[in-house]
């Protein structure tokens, strides 16, 4: 059944088959000793033993889903490069700041070398002749982990010149941000690595598998994302689907946060475990704290679009959560009990998006600071019934059209299907008005029992001395 | 004063070296900065500028882009309180409110001894364990009113040197790279060839 380890506080392992989350037992996990004795580089020396395109044709054949929240197959990304362009790079996200998420952070402190075994597998099938592993300013911890891994790595000749006797030479250089969400986006992400304001380049026409790091392919992935290759190494493609659904196969990491009674990092069956078995299963959170009950979650980190309890049978399956109006995005559940003020649970996050936009367009950088304001002067009880309206006003500037929310029956509502239309280049923009728009929409009456006992002001008045 | 030192530079240097452009080990740079003077100063972005072929304006535009860089003084130790969704649902506004009241300052300020700053924060991904706070991006998960007061007398009395240095030093590992182990860096425009283990003929 489910265990915690003092060393590891947040994670919470359970019988299920473990891929990246093996070694979180032992309190020593991120030491080379132990990583060697639990079968540690193994994957790597299988790998070497095999061409390269054998490799990617591995993790093409295993459907490795991006886990960074785009849920893009890895193999079909690294496919993406033009043939004969060199050098190519790989850039490891581990910028993780997604509200609600953390696997990541948990992966680079408690088995640092699985990740960095991860990155020589993707530089050796790829041909990616150098590495960056861009961890978040912020996690000092994941820093130090990484550094002594590598380190000891280096030295053992896992890394470097030459790695285990072969041709195959990569550097590995780690790499370390200052605090900015926007980051997390893989050509926000490129630009930080070429020292400048980390802000998303236009893409289309080129995404980074054809011109990314200094104009060269670049391959970004995620941590998590890395960190399932040794495994498939080992054990093979047929034992990675035999995990999951064919179209979401082996695990994920999931962080369940919130009102429930155990939160914790869990790495779930992908595919087929639903939010009811994650929120209420005796094996997960267990249910929701003090006997109360579920009011709403996110399903997928604080840009998704919220459940009701209307979608707790939904599988942890991205074909079926988008057409619902959502998405799975990068493993976070925030779940909200009935005691929950639902404009100021939305407000944090509409805060949070306002505040790490970057600037570089207007309908996010004016928009998201809009929505705040306006949102923050209803939940202080300041509002009018015309603030509501103009908080969808506001909302349809960075995203014209429906915008995606969740069935609900007790509301007489039909699901939108994820994703939107946009008018900013990346999805922070959108993500300040998926909290408001997925309030508003399902917990309306929240809003209009705060402002109804106001006059309403034209909007056009406000700040007018009357 | 303000300038990198000696040990710095030189350091600053093997990190530049480790990148096919000298202006990608910028971030990395600023940090040693402030991890040496507590806050990028004007001399310092001058200097950084120096070692990576760029003005100090561009420095400075991509200093002010990231939140962990500060232009002035702060405190010893930087208080960061997480308020982000998951921490606001378990009591973050609270013990905000309770932070405080017992460092005497408001959010975003500096307590006359200049040991303590207190700030807001976003998500520090450690949401199941809400609320929590970082003391110079270190971790203290699940925190109640008690945990904060112990917190700040133990800082105050010196109880946490080894496990919390003073706001600026991040990593206490750095990476070292020996120089028969490292492939080097090359600009990408020296690069034409396939990687060696390709032998060539990959279709790739």
């Amino acid at each position: 059944m489910s265990k915690t380890y003092s060393h590891a506080p947040g994670f919470v392992a359970g019988d299920r088959p473990k891929i990246v989350t093996s070694r979180f037992e032992y309190s020593d996990s991120f030491t080379l000793e132990r990583y060697l004795a639990t079968d540690g580089y193994k994957g790597l020396r299988a790998a070497l033993k095999r061409p390269a395109g054998e490799i990617h044709e591995d993790v093409k054949g295993a459907t490795v889903l991006g886990r960074g929240g785009a849920g893009f197959p890895a193999g079909t990304k690294w496919g993406l490069m033009p043939r004969q362009v060199w050098p190519r790079y790989l850039v490891v996200n581990g910028d993780e700041s997604e509200p609600g998420t953390y696997k990541d952070r948990l992966l680079m402190e408690r088995d640092p070398h699985q990740l960095i075994e991860g990155c020589l597998i993707a530089c050796y099938a790829a041909g990616l002749s150098q590495c960056f592993l861009y961890i978040r300013g912020e996690m000092a911890l994941a820093q130090e982990r990484v550094a002594t891994a590598l380190n000891e790595a280096y030295l053992a000749g896992y890394v470097g010149k030459n790695i285990l006797g072969s041709k195959f030479s990569v550097d590995i250089i780690l790499h370390w941000g200052a605090g900015a969400y926007v980051v997390g986006e893989e050509t926000a992400l490129i630009e930080s690595l070429e020292g400048n304001r980390g802000m998303p380049r236009l893409k289309p026409p080129f995404f980074p598998a054809a011109n990314g790091l200094y104009g060269q392919p670049t391959i970004v992935n995620n941590v998590e994302t890395l960190a399932n290759l040794p495994w498939l190494m080992v054990n093979g493609v047929a034992a990675y689907t035999a995990i999951g659904t064919k179209t979401s196969p082996g695990t994920r990491m999931v962080a369940v946060s919130g009102h429930v009674k155990r939160p914790g990092v869990y790495e779930i069956i992908n595919g087929t475990t639903t939010f009811r078995d994650l929120i209420f299963g005796e094996e997960f959170c267990g249910g929701i704290r003090d006997g109360k009950s579920l009011k709403a979650f996110v399903p997928g980190g604080g840009s998704a679009p919220w459940f009701t309890p209307d979608q707790l049978d939904l599988p942890f399956e991205a074909s079926r959560v988008g057409p619902e109006g959502s998405m799975l995005g990068s493993g976070a559940v925030m779940v909200m009990d009935e005691t929950t003020d639902i404009p100021a649970a939305a407000l944090t996050l509409t805060h949070f998006f306002a505040h790490e936009s970057c600037g570089k367009c207007t309908p996010c950088r004016e928009g998201g600071t809009w929505l705040e304001r306006i949102l923050r002067r209803v939940v202080d009880g300041e509002g009018t019934e015309a603030d509501l309206q103009q908080l969808l006003e506001v909302g349809a500037m960075i995203c014209p059209g429906d915008f995606p929310h969740a069935a609900n029956k007790k509301l007489g509502l039909g699901a939108v299907p994820f994703p939107y239309e946009m008018t900013t280049i990346c999805f922070v923009g959108p993500s300040a008005f998926a909290p408001v728009h997925s309030a508003l929409t399902l917990f309306r009456e929240e809003f209009e029992s705060r402002v109804k006992k106001r006059v309403t002001i034209p909007v056009t008045a406000v700040g007018v001395s009357a | 004063m303000s300038r990198l030192n000696e040990t710095n530079t030189k350091l600053a240097r093997e990190i530049i070296s480790r990148y096919p452009r000298p202006k990608s080990a910028l971030i990395p740079l600023l940090h040693i900065s402030q991890e040496q003077n507590g806050y990028i100063t004007r001399e310092a972005m001058q200097h950084l500028g120096e070692l990576v072929g760029v003005t100090s304006a561009e420095v400075y535009g991509t200093a002010t882009f990231y939140e962990m860089f500060k232009f002035e003084p702060v405190g010893k130790y930087l208080i960061n309180i997480c308020g982000t969704m998951s921490c606001a649902l378990m009591g973050a506004h609270e013990l905000m409110q309770h932070a405080e009241k017992k460092l005497g300052v408001k959010a975003g300020g500096t307590t006359p001894d200049g040991v303590f700053t207190l700030a807001h924060a976003e998500c520090q991904a450690a949401c199941t364990e809400a609320p929590t706070l970082q003391v110079n991006y270190r971790y203290r998960l699940r925190v109640t009113p008690a945990d904060f007061d112990k917190l700040v007398d133990d800082l105050k009395d010196g109880k946490l040197g080894d496990e919390i240095p003073q706001h600026g030093v991040l990593a206490k590992v750095r990476q070292v790279i020996a120089p028969e182990r490292e492939v080097g860096a090359k600009a990408p425009e020296d690069v034409n060839d396939a990687p060696a283990w390709l032998d060539g003929k990959a279709a790739l």
